[in-house]
């Protein structure tokens, strides 16, 4: 029996039940179904915390929301997208909290807003600190009352599908029984989040193994950006679990061994006592951006600042003087995640933490509308990439993004699929047949492979993280893609004890292995291309931002060797490229 | 001296070849700070790749990872191994469940079960969203807040004997969650949700056994939300008989 | 496919929690029972003093004195349970905040040592 819809979702994370639901209010005749490696609850928009910003406060305009993402992204975000997002972002927070989402409150009833790095002027939403989990439960929840909305949870998807230059469905392993079968549709939207876990210390859960952008890459797509990977400042040392950006918006400080708060060191301005009535400062100190804040750990720990742990050195995020009561109502999960994951209570000590990574800037290139390159497929969400966030994400647009672009993937995806005839599924089947093969092939009855998947894994996160990660040079970025060459070769000797149908997590597995070395690969050698410093990629070799030859996005493109690098000019509307400051104080 | 090292005794189950559950038994380090989902990820890794089980986020948000830890349901990332030490430590597949596959269990039912409680904020009439956010106080909040906590775990379902007893029970978190909307100001869904949550399977087949809070990693207190529900059930029968005629 | 795990008909020797729910479920019965004793004692009462002496002396055996206290004990448990879940059921806010448990289950406890108090004088003094 074929499984044929009108409209196929590959993620049923933030994004990818936002497009679900658009595309079911955009024609209930629509048949739409959604695909997923995990319950849609499980997607990792469940672990975002912090909040989601949109202007809708008096002293807020969406200028001000424009000119600081674009300041945020380093000048690389293409300035129509960031101004349709802004104007955008309040009218779908607001269809969110229409359909439940329990927002954190003023005293008049009014949604309230919280400050956020980055940003001139709070517009944070938020939903006391785990505005992720009430997010994307209020999305799935409300998904259920759509007859339209189908879903197959627990299929792990391995192949697009293009035939006549369209996509036109995916292959996809029922991990219930094995089965590797086509699922058909006239458009299909990727929503399968980031690939942070080619990194070994992230915040990033299991399932981040940028399965979609791998998808889209193999399939002639273009990924977008790479090399703009964000270490959140603020992550738990060994487990990498978030630590909110809402701690320092709610007042935290970051100290050094001396208890030093050592940002005033780096052009972030000057501190205000915690308990001054203005602290905290918006684009001050703490409430600077995320590569910002980053990069001056590392160079707080080449000076010996940083304090020795069992997991590496890090620095306290001091939230105590808050007190017990404003930490169990604006930041209980801060409260809950330090004492069962760090072992101390945040209202007596202060909580260790390091840069960990976060978010994947980059992502399969889409336009404006949410199209690849491909007709018939668009994605939203972390694994695309429009671009809004640039070189670096402002804390709390992402959530936003997720909402805006998901919408708007969804009812142009339900626009083109209406234009379209029915599907000649016979043809895909071939294709299908060639994938059965290939993974029966290459993992389910290969009797002479000796490479553990974990042992390519854990070489890629070492050579990712000294090549690739806060600083970053000509010589170590080319033994990366060096190392990854390697490991790709070695790939193709891996083996995998599990050979059963039901359940087989091993085999999905070394298939997202095989997704995470095609990503890396392309971080890597966009990284080792731009040969500037801009956002939250910082070359010691070549410290500037040039803006001359570098005003452009990369776009790494999949060969049979090593990605082919390209580059797009940003589109510059209103906001021409400054001097990116923080730090004044009003 | 040698390294620390305890004894995890996994169920096994592979549909394939297995017609009966078994269980194996691996020595994996001990260390201070590892979860049960820490030694599953090394013997995953290691020693037998074949071991299956769910997990995602590692830091009790996702769900995921629920399993019974020495017979008790637990969040394998929640669960330290320092808790279990000298061990050993027996794993098996969340309680009244069907087993899929080792450690993964069937969650159809439960699935369908949240459907059926109508889980999102029904309205007689929308408000247009350009007129903007529907106003609700910190207190009107606060009344539904705690059992919106629910990030569906099932650990509850695991701990309820009713639900091992009597497979159709609705359950503690489908309960808890039609309890949320009830309770939410926004929403005028009650009514259209008494038929699932006062049928004979829903609020009433709860003895009030309690388990399902004592587990519960978030402290949603579905005992709690079944209770209150019985309460409004009790009071709407009341009105009926008393006041046949008023507005339904 | 999947397999199903049978329930043991002793299940709930498993957890002292699940022993704690089915005595308190049991206690019920017990204060059934006591109900029936003292129906049958109210009807004693009726017959000629006799009678009532014998039935009286019967009772003052050792094994009616163990069932009272057992009796006794089920029945305090019985509402020592039901006060400490009434938090559960009776939520009063103040604002954002929840009562105190106790204010909920003090109330409860509070009756019952009046009750028992005046029932207590009631029939010293009668």
């Amino acid at each position: 029996m074929a499984h044929v819809h009108d409209i196929l979702i590959v993620g049923g994370g933030g994004a990818g039940l936002r497009a679900a639901i658009a595309a079911a209010e955009a024609d209930p005749k629509l048949d739409i179904a959604i695909v997923s490696k995990v319950y849609p609850m499980r997607s990792h928009t469940v672990a975002a915390e912090g909040g989601t910003a949109a202007v809708i406060k008096e002293n807020d305009s969406l200028e001000d929301h424009i000119k600081d993402t674009i300041s945020g992204a380093d000048w690389l975000a293409d300035q129509d997208v960031v101004e349709l997002f802004v104007k955008a972002a309040p009218a779908e927070l607001i269809q969110l909290e229409h359909w439940g989402c329990p927002w954190s409150r003023e005293p008049d009833g009014r949604v309230a807003v919280r400050p956020f790095g980055g940003m001139r002027i709070e517009r944070t939403w938020f939903a006391a600190d785990k505005t992720g989990f009430h997010l994307l439960h209020s999305l799935f929840q409300t998904s259920l009352k759509y007859e339209s909305i189908k879903r197959y949870d627990e299929w792990f998807v391995t192949k697009l599908l293009v035939e006549n230059g369209r996509c036109q469905g995916v292959v996809a392993i029922e991990m219930q029984t094995g089965l590797i079968q086509p699922i058909f549709a006239k458009a299909i939207v990727l929503a399968t989040g980031g690939g942070g876990r080619i990194f070994p210390f992230t915040t990033n859960g299991a399932i981040k193994t940028g399965d979609g952008m791998a998808l889209a890459y193999r399939a002639g797509v273009a990924l977008k950006d790479m090399e703009f990977v964000q270490y959140h400042p603020t992550g738990l040392p060994g487990t990498g679990i978030l630590i909110t950006e809402a701690a320092r918006g709610e007042g935290g400080i970051l100290v050094n061994k001396n208890g030093y708060r050592y940002l005033q060191d780096y052009a972030l301005g000057k501190p205000l006592d915690v308990n001054d009535p203005r602290h905290p400062q918006l684009r001050t100190m703490e409430l600077g951006p995320r590569d910002k804040l980053s990069q001056c750990f590392m160079k707080e720990r080449e000076k010996g600042n940083t304090i020795p742990g069992p997991y590496g050195d890090v620095v306290h995020l001091d939230i105590r003087h808050l007190g017990e009561k404003k930490i169990d109502k604006k930041i209980p999960f801060v409260r809950e995640l330090s004492k069962n994951y760090a072992g101390i209570d945040p209202v007596y000590e202060p909580i260790p933490v390091r840069p960990v990574v976060h978010y994947m800037m980059g992502g399969v290139h889409t336009d404006i509308q949410a199209a690849t390159s491909i007709p018939g497929l668009y994605a939203a969400g972390e694994c695309a990439c429009v671009s809004i966030n640039g070189a670096n994400r402002l804390g709390s647009n992402s959530l936003t993004e997720l909402l805006v672009f998901g919408a708007r993937a969804g009812r142009n995806a339900a626009a083109f699929a209406k234009e379209q005839g029915k599907l000649d599924t016979a043809v895909l089947e071939a294709q299908t047949k060639d994938e059965q093969d290939r993974i029966r092939k290459n993992f389910l009855t290969k009797t002479d492979g000796k490479e553990r998947i974990a042992t390519i894994r854990t070489e890629m996160n070492s050579t990712m993280e000294v090549g690739a990660g806060i600083y970053r040079q000509e010589g170590p970025l080319q033994e990366t893609c060096k190392k990854l060459a390697e490991l790709k070769e070695r790939f193709k000797n891996v083996t995998i004890d599990d050979r059963s149908n039901c359940f087989n997590t091993e085999l999905t597995s070394v298939l997202e292995l095989e997704n995470m070395l095609d990503i890396a690969e392309a971080v890597a050698h966009s990284a080792v291309n731009r040969k500037e410093s801009r956002g939250s990629h910082q070359r010691t070799d070549y410290p500037k931002r040039d803006d001359e030859n570098f005003l452009s996005h990369s776009l790494a493109y999949c060969t049979t060797g090593a990605p082919r690098i390209d580059y797009q000019k940003v589109v510059i509307t209103n906001w021409p490229p400054a001097e990116r400051t923080y730090g004044d104080t009003k | 001296m040698a390294e620390r090292t305890i004894t995890l005794e996994v169920f096994r189950y592979r549909p394939d070849k297995d017609k009966e559950p078994t269980f194996q038994s691996f020595t994996v380090p001990f260390r201070e700070d590892w979860v049960v989902l820490d030694a599953l990820n090394y013997l995953k890794d290691q020693t037998d790749g074949s071991i299956s089980f769910r997990w995602s986020c590692r830091m009790g948000v996702c769900g995921s990872c629920g399993m019974m830890v020495n017979g008790t349901p637990r969040l394998s990332c929640a669960a330290f191994l320092r808790e279990y030490y000298p061990g050993p430590v027996r794993v098996e597949p969340l309680a009244n469940f069907p087993v899929e596959r080792d450690l993964i269990v069937n969650l159809d039912d439960f699935m369908k079960k949240l459907k059926a409680v109508k889980p999102w904020i029904i309205r007689k009439e929308e408000k247009p969203v350009s007129e903007g956010e529907y106003r609700q106080s910190p207190a009107e909040l606060a009344n539904f807040k705690q059992f919106s906590m629910c990030i569906n775990c099932m650990l509850c379902y695991a701990a309820c004997p009713v639900y091992g007893l009597q497979p159709d029970f609705v359950g503690p978190a489908a309960l808890a969650l039609a309890h949320r909307y009830n309770l939410d100001s926004r929403d005028e869904g009650q009514e259209l949700r008494k038929e699932v949550v006062f049928s004979h399977e829903s609020v009433w087949e709860c003895t009030f056994v309690g388990e399902c809070s004592v587990v519960c990693p978030k402290d949603v207190d579905p005992a709690g939300a079944i209770q209150q529900e019985k309460v409004a059930g009790a009071l709407d029968l009341v009105k009926s008989v008393l006041m046949p005629w008023g507005s339904r | 496919m999947s397999y199903r795990r049978p329930i043991a008909s002793n299940w709930w020797m498993a957890k002292t929690n699940y022993k704690l729910f089915m005595f308190r479920e049991l206690t019920a019965v017990f204060v059934w029972l006591y109900l029936i004793f003292y129906l049958c004692q109210l009807s004693q009462l009726g017959k000629d003093p006799g009678t009532y002496t014998t039935f009286l002396s019967h009772r003052a055996s050792f094994p009616w004195i163990l069932f009272h206290i057992v009796a006794l004990v089920a029945a305090i448990y019985h509402s020592v349970t039901w006060f400490n879940l009434t938090p559960k059921v009776i939520v009063v806010r103040q604002g954002e905040e929840k009562i105190p448990d106790g204010l909920i289950a003090g109330p409860h406890y509070a009756g019952w040592l009046g009750l028992s108090l005046a029932i207590i004088f009631i029939v010293l003094w009668s």
